[in-house]
Parts: structure tokens; sequence; C-alpha cells
């Protein structure tokens, strides 16, 4: 490929190749205080290609393609094309990550214990996580929680923190501006800007953390707490995995173990501020 | 990595590959659908941790593929068991369900089967009380077209398990020059143990070679030429005539040159022994052969104008110029979403 790039997030390397340079440079970036991968090897390969041959020069259309792909997938507008280089590699992950359970669910950690948080698109996860990544907490990743099966400890996987509408003005407000990629307006998600995890994040990013707490945040509720049964815990997790199915035996096992060790909390929330105390409780009665 | 020969050295001789572009070994081998197959030939070999933690998820996923294979060749059998037809397994199952060689990694995507013709709306009717669906508009041209002229009912897919299942009464299209004898490929069709019925030894290879040549772009030609190595090595091995019933079959199906060429490139890429009399010299060897390896480091698809000419060849192989020349204008001029 013309242009390229490799990354290494917590334990996985991506080789990211591109027809144009634009949107690797917006990706270095992003990027920049990571380690490249050690070895000069890739776990994943996503590639930027024109949809068509003359789609490079002439209205240029970035599709997304790489060792796994989605075969229906909408090709995006070169100014969208950094968007296209992150939806390539979550797509790797979705569809190709069978070394450890796959959650889609964002992760922080405090004094080697980590809070797992899922729930749909809109719930707030990515916020929250953001969020308490600026209050003490270490960012582990706001898109994919990597159980490992063997035993039982969360990998970090702390990609750029994708903001979308609402919650870029919330972070903006706490966040130095040298920290944000640029503003993706009119993506077929709305808008969207990266934040870059802080320092302390990505330098840790190769250590594993031990699940202490299952949340499923809802946002724009009044404020309650439930408990969640673990049997529900249980079907809203699988569903939640990607490679659930895939893993058979292991995956059901590392699950089950998971579920049936770890309290589980829904939490409806007006706003953040909300959010985060009922946060900093759950810690400090799980230390306690 | 220009093209796919580190892939298929890789797959031929693993104990040569040592220093390499792994992560171009890698995608190819992903792009190529061989990961699986690549992954059991490397492994307790010496390569990079990063490499042989992807053979080792590569090992787990085709060991999940078997199964789901067999479960669905299961569920397919249940659903066509009241019936009594005849219902053989083809390609990646067959393999599966029948334990071989080829086997090996090997993925597999739908469930082809093989019944008699006349069997055709039974079965189909059986398949959709099982729960399987129909995917082209019923009485649509691409509908009318597969039953027309195709070798295969419309695909069904099924309602909760998302797995596609493929009907063939015959192994080529019906407008195809060769005409291979389904009859016999049924009527010497083999029982398993485990009561499922696959192709015998020679209408195996007859079938993937068809497939591979007489059939198609060639689009994973490399994965239907490595079954055709491992099912070649593991039949002469077996029986010491294989060779003769094979060539005496090719010509009951009117497949000779295409059992004949699939030979010659195995023999070429993969080193399959073949004997002395099947290695002859062919001129458009080299083209099938670079048609093959048109895969690159990056998995992408390497050589657009000779793969054009094997798409067009496709084409040609399939249907007569007026038909051909019909069935592009309909396929040009009809809304993208439904091609």
């Amino acid at each position: 490929m013309r242009h390229r790039l490799s990354l290494q997030i917590g334990p996985v390397a991506f080789r990211i190749g591109s027809a144009w340079k634009a949107p690797l440079d917006a990706l270095a970036r992003l990027y920049a205080s990571y380690p490249a991968p050690a070895d000069g090897l890739a776990d994943f390969t996503v590639r930027l290609e024109p949809e068509k041959p003359w789609r490079r020069f002439f209205r240029p259309s970035v599709a997304i393609q790489g060792d796994y792909i989605l075969p229906d997938a909408a090709p995006l507008s070169l100014a969208h094309g950094l968007l296209a280089a992150e939806m390539g590699m979550n797509l790797q992950m979705a569809l190709g990550q069978k070394r450890y359970l796959l959650l889609h669910a964002a992760t922080v950690e405090k004094d080697g214990r980590a809070l797992i948080m899922t729930g749909e698109s809109g719930a707030g996860k990515s916020t929250l996580a953001a969020l308490l990544g600026e209050r003490g907490w270490r960012l582990m990743g706001d898109e994919f929680a990597l159980l490992d099966m063997d035993n039982g400890k969360l990998l970090p996987f702390p990609r750029a923190i994708s903001l979308k509408n609402g919650a870029i003005r919330v972070m903006e407000a706490q966040v130095p501006a040298a920290r944000f990629g640029p503003r993706l307006t009119g993506t077929p998600k709305g808008e969207i800007r990266h934040l870059i995890p802080n320092a302390h994040a990505i330098e840790r990013m190769q250590e594993a953390a031990i699940p202490a707490l299952i949340l499923f945040p809802r946002f724009g509720e009044a404020a309650a707490v439930r408990g969640v049964g673990a049997a529900e815990v249980f079907m809203r997790l699988t569903q939640a995995s990607t490679n659930y199915v895939a893993l058979g035996r292991r995956g059901f096992d590392a699950l089950t173990r998971l579920v049936s060790t770890l309290p589980a909390l829904a939490i409806d929330y007006p706003d953040t501020d909300t959010a985060l105390g009922l946060v900093e409780d759950f810690r400090q009665e799980l230390a306690a | 990595m220009r093209n796919a020969a580190l892939l298929v050295r890789a797959l031929r001789d693993p104990a040569s590959v040592r220093d390499c572009d792994w992560s171009g070994l890698v995608s190819a081998a992903r792009a190529e659908q061989l990961i699986g197959s690549l992954a059991f030939r490397m492994e307790g070999r010496a390569v990079p941790a990063r490499v042989a933690s992807i053979f080792e998820g590569a090992r787990r996923d085709a060991a999940h593929a078997r199964t789901q294979a067999l479960w669905e060749a299961e569920m397919a059998r249940r659903a066509l068991a009241p019936l009594g037809v005849p219902a053989i397994l083809l390609k990646g199952t067959a393999f599966h369900a029948a334990g071989l060689e080829a086997s090996v990694g090997r993925s597999v995507g739908d469930l082809d089967i093989l019944v008699p013709k006349a069997s055709l709306d039974a079965v189909e009717a059986a398949l959709v009380g099982a729960g399987w669906e129909r995917m082209k508009e019923k009485g649509g041209y691409d509908d009318d077209y597969y039953r027309r002229w195709m070798h295969e009912l419309p695909p069904l897919i099924h309602r909760t398990r998302d797995r596609m299942i493929d009907v063939h009464h015959t192994i080529l299209p019906m407008t195809a020059r060769p005409k291979p004898d389904a009859a016999a490929l049924i009527a010497d069709s083999v029982t398993l143990d485990n009561g499922l019925l696959v192709l015998s030894p020679a209408d195996m290879i007859v079938h993937a070679a068809a497939h591979l040549l007489a059939d198609g772009d060639l689009a994973g030609g490399l994965r239907n030429l490595w079954d055709i190595d491992r099912l070649l090595r593991q039949f002469a091995a077996a029986d010491p005539d294989f060779w003769l019933t094979l060539s005496a079959r090719a010509g009951q199906h009117g497949l000779a040159r295409a059992v004949h060429r699939a030979a010659r490139l195995a023999n070429d890429l993969y080193d399959t022994p073949v004997p002395e009399a099947w290695r002859t010299w062919n001129g458009l060897d080299p083209l099938f052969r670079a048609r093959m390896l048109a895969r690159n480091g990056w998995g992408q698809e390497s050589r657009k104008a000779l793969r054009f000419a094997f798409y067009v060849r496709s084409h040609w192989l399939r249907m007569p110029p007026l038909m051909l020349a019909r069935h592009l204008w309909i396929k040009a001029t009809r809304p993208r979403a439904s091609a």
C-alpha cells in the first residue's frame, strides 16, 4: 500500500495501509504517544482503498477493507478517512479477535480493580469512561473489554475515545485541546471527535486488571440503582460479545466465571455528576 | 510480497519458512481462506510469538467451523429424512464428515448437498418447512435464472442459524458444455459410518476440479486447489489404481480436461505427486497459475486485468453468447441493491 502505519494498542498490533496520506496522518497524530509494535508484526491488517479505482481522485470514497470485512459496509468520504481507519480496526477486533473474550464495553481501573460498563449505544459508557479517566481512574478502553479466558483478568485496549455529539462538549470543557483529534461532522453517527487517553492510560496499556463490578448505565433517566441477577447479566453480556459463540466452551466458562463472581448493577442517571458520584460510592463499598 | 507464492510455499513446505513477511503471509492466508490450513501446517514450528498466537486462534476457529458444519449437515439430514431421498454432502462439509486430510483447518461457508433432480421440489419444500428461507425473490429474474439454468436451487438461508444451504442436482450449470453424469454421482456415493453420504473419492476430485476450473472465475482458487492436493495424496496412497479410476471417471463426466489441469496445477504449486503421464505441457497453465497467485501481502487482489479475463471466461463457460448478452443487459440495467 502507498501509505502505511503500524500501531500497538494494548496486546493488539494493527497494520493500516491507505491509498491516501491524509487519513494516516490524522491517525498518526492521534496515536503519536503509543509505541510501535516491538516485533514489527501485526495481528490485523486494515486497508483504506478507493471504492472504485477512479474514486481515488474523483470524489474520493474510502472503502474499509482488511483481513476481516463486512461485505455491505458503506464507504466513507475522504474527510472521514480517520473514522474509516478506526472503524476498520474495530471490525478486525469484532470479527477476528479470538484470543480474548470480547465484550462491547468500556472499562476503567483503580487500585487494581476494574469496572466494566456496558449498554447500548447512547447509554453513555464512553463518556463515563472518559470522565473517570480524568478523575483518577485508569482508562482501559471505551469500546472493547478484553477478557483473558485463562486467568479471568481484563486487558487494556485504550484506543482513542470516540466521543459523539453532546459528549464532545462535555469533554472539551475538561481536557486540553491538544488531546483531541479533528472534529468530524456529518458522519453516519453524527458529529465525532476522538479524545486521546491520558499518558497514564497509555503507559500502562500492557497492565491487566481484575474485574470487580459490572455496570449497566443508562443516561437520561431519574437517578436509580437496581441489582441485576446473574442470569440477566449473562444474557446481556452474551449479546454484548462479538465472539462469544465462536469461542465455544472456553467463552462460556470464562463468562460464567465472570458473571458468578461479580456484582452487577443497572444505574440510571440524569447527568454525569450523578453517575460519577454513584461510581465513587460503589468503589468505596467494594474497597470496604 | 507481490503475490501469494510465499503462502503456497508455506503450505507446501512449512520447514522452508523462517524469516519472512509474516504479516503478509497471515493477510494473504486470511484472504484466501487458508489461515486454518496454514495454522495446522505450521503447528509446532518456530514462528514469532504473535504469529504463533494467530495460528493458535485459527486452529481453534477451525474446530468451531467443523462443529458448526457438521451440525448444519445434521440439521439438513433431519429435515430431509422423511423424504427418503439421498442427500449427498459436498465440498468442505463432506471432507469434515468423512474426516479426510482435506478437512484439517478447512473453513466451511455454506452447506452444499446433492440430491436427485426429480426430488428438488420436495427437498426445497422440506427445507422451507424446517426453517430455511428463500433469499431471492420468488419469480424474480435471479430466482428464475437459478431454477432454469443453474445446477442448484436459489440459495436458502436458515431463519435462526443464519447459515446458507445450496441444494445441487448436478455439479455444473445446465448451460456449461460438459454434462456430468449426475445419476452416477448419486449411484456411486459412499455411506459413512455416521450415516451421512459423500461422493466417491474419484467423484470428489472431479467435483473439486469442475468447481475450480470449469465454473467460476477462480476466486478462492488456492484453497480449492489445496483441497485437491490433500484429496489426491490421500486417495492415491490408499488405492494404487486411483489414477486409473480417476481418469475413467473424469472422462465419464466430460471433465477430463479440468481434472488433468487441476492435477498439473496441484503438482506445480503444491508438489502433489502426479503420474508421469499426467504431467504434460500446456500453454495455458501459466495463466491459471498466475491467476491463482494474484494476491499480495496486504491481502489485496492483484493482476486486475488477468482477474478480469478470468471473470469474462467464467461467463463464457456458463452461457452461450446470446444468453450472456441478455444476462449482462438485465444485470446492468436493474437497480444496484438487488444485484
